[in-house]
């Protein structure tokens, strides 16, 4: 079995074939029986009828769904209206999470092109410099923003201090805090990505674009940004999908006002004024757009690979 | 142009950007860390340095809750991560070790799993189907939660690390009559180990971090460190918290620092540094 000659790279990479069912079966399980059976389950709460005090009653009912598009009054008699309160609360969410990603993008690229530049020997610090906040406890950090931005908070104090300004700015509670909070939680999924794209772009290409006489910033934008374009949607991606039903920025930096998917459905589920089979569908309608972005970037891949 | 050339590698304000980013990155937990020491029972008010509210965590009013869930914490975060790392061991070698298979492109879809879907909604999933068959919440539904959503933090870096090591090594071992049993004993699991200590690592510490998933599994009368700073700021930042809040932050850092030269020590060639297992 030990392999002398030509094949041994092959006999080792499938040394383990009789036993491989074995090696997976318990990942199979853990993740199959306690989260794909979960989703399956949830999917059908979803078309349950809901309970007074949380939890299902077993019949089959579309209430869920429908309460999410339309407001057919408190009797059902009246011609059903058009139900905006949800509608608007996933619109709010697409677009904080946008904007958050932008922010993340704008502040990301940069950073990350500086750290691709430094020789190799300083950009294991600045790596590790952009890495040690993400291992730090996402509510600690959430809770630190909320402290730093709070309206007597130190980052007013100090601003006042300066003269920068007289009166306390009002950041906490606003749409400006929860995408803070945003990206701030999610910065370092986007400059590792573009960090490792533009670590492995050839500036021998710049070099030829510049000897053709392109400026600076023509070739940031002709040559540079078409090469590591795959890191900058991989980044966006993984800033763009957890922002999207974030709970902590929203619920601790947002306020009531600023509601967004996350709080809706956590609402379902906290005390008896929840609904299940309402946080259900919210659930599984937010895990389908979370699927068809991924879809679409997969999609991608393969098509790039295969061209 | 060979003056302009050479500068294509540095753009104006991007340096600026950097520290911009550094800033925003570290002001918020620097502005906690110091504030811990606040001499006040304000959080505004600066009122001198000191330590009264570490001990105020460790020995005041709200010790034996901090205490208790800081316990729940850390006794879940090593036994989900030490269950997670040996489940995703055995994966990553049947992955990569197993030849191919039709299964195999299934299998990490699944594996990846719990990346992909939202955190909130495994949390409402996992809610429902524990209540759905009837399950008890509390520290074991807890525990299996952080299981699952630990396998694929742990996998991925001792499958990155496994793919690496030629199947040589494992040969040449069993050239020299070492047994199928020795040869992964003695040279393909030293071998891995950095991975194995790297995913490990990782799987603690998402384990400590998670709050949602946690919120939803944990049922009444059992808290972990989030969720019970979660509780109390709720009702307002108060100075304990801050300081709590700094503690994990020193856990963290401790973390990130063991895991960086665990992984520089995976990096070099070989892995000659890989400890011994036994």
């Amino acid at each position: 079995m030990a392999g002398i000659g030509g094949k041994s790279g092959e006999s080792a990479s499938s040394a383990f074939a009789p036993i491989r069912a074995w090696l997976i079966a318990p990942t199979w399980l853990m993740i199959g029986f306690f989260l794909v059976v979960p989703v399956g389950t949830m999917l059908v709460y979803s078309f349950l009828t809901k309970e007074f005090r949380g939890g299902v009653i077993w019949e089959f009912s579309l209430a869920a769904y429908d309460r999410f598009i339309f407001d057919r009054g408190l009797f059902g008699d009246e011609p059903p209206k058009l139900e905006l309160t949800y509608i608007t609360i996933f619109a709010r969410s697409i677009v904080q999470a946008a904007i958050a990603t932008a922010l993340c993008l704008i502040i990301g690229f940069p950073t990350a092109f500086y750290i691709a530049t430094r020789p190799v020997s300083t950009r294991a610090i600045w790596l590790f410099l952009v890495t040690v906040p993400y291992w730090v406890n996402l509510l600690v950090r959430t809770v630190s923003m909320k402290f730093l931005v709070r309206e007597s908070g130190p980052l007013n104090t100090f601003l006042q201090w300066t003269g920068v300004i007289s009166e306390p700015l009002q950041i906490i509670n606003t749409d400006f805090a929860v995408q803070l909070g945003l990206f701030y939680s999610y910065l370092p999924f986007m400059v590792l990505p573009i960090y490792a794209s533009v670590e492995r772009y050839d500036f021998a290409l710049s070099e030829a674009a510049a000897d053709l006489y392109a400026g600076k910033w023509t070739i940031l934008r002709k040559v540079l940004l078409p090469t590591v374009k795959p890191g900058i949607i991989a980044g966006c991606i993984l800033v763009f999908v957890p922002s999207l039903g974030a709970f902590l920025a929203p619920d601790l930096l947002g306020g009531a006002k600023n509601f967004m998917i996350g709080s809706l459905i956590e609402e379902q589920f906290k005390g008896n004024a929840g609904n299940w089979p309402f946080g259900a569908a919210a659930s599984m309608i937010l895990l389908s757009m979370v699927l068809i972005v991924l879809l679409f970037y997969a999609r991608r891949q393969s098509v790039r690979a295969g061209a | 142009m060979a003056l302009a050339s050479r500068n294509i590698r540095k753009y104006p304000g991007f340096f600026s950007m950097t520290l911009l980013c550094m800033v925003l990155l570290y002001a918020p937990l620097a502005v906690v860390a110091a504030y811990s020491f606040n001499d006040s029972l304000s959080i505004t008010r600066w009122g001198g340095f000191s330590f009264r509210w570490y001990l105020d965590v460790f020995f005041g009013l709200e010790a034996d809750k901090f205490r208790d869930a800081a316990w729940n914490s850390l006794s879940i975060a090593f036994l989900a991560a030490t269950a997670s790392t040996i489940i995703a061991t055995a994966a990553s070698i049947g992955m990569v070790r197993g030849g191919e298979f039709r299964a195999k492109p299934a299998s990490f879809a699944l594996i990846s799993l719990p990346l992909m879907v939202p955190e909130i909604v495994t949390a409402v999933a996992t809610l429902i189907f524990f209540s759905a068959i009837g399950f008890v919440r509390g520290y074991a539904t807890i525990l299996v939660a952080h299981i699952v959503f630990c396998i694929p933090f742990a996998y991925l870096p001792i499958e990155a690390r496994l793919r690496g090591i030629e199947g040589t090594f494992e040969e040449a071992a069993q050239d020299l009559y070492a047994s199928r049993g020795q040869a992964f004993r003695f040279v393909l699991l030293p071998l891995m180990a950095p991975g194995i200590v790297a995913g490990y690592l990782l799987a603690f510490i998402i384990s400590l971090d998670d709050f949602i998933i946690t919120n939803f599994v944990k049922g009444a009368g059992i808290e972990t460190l989030p969720t019970a700073i979660f509780g109390a700021v709720k009702q307002g930042i108060k100075p304990n918290i801050l300081a709590l809040s700094t503690l994990m932050l020193l856990i963290s850092i401790g973390f990130v620092t063991i895991s960086y030269f665990v992984s520089r020590k995976g990096v070099k060639p070989g892995g000659h540094g890989a400890p011994e297992t036994t």
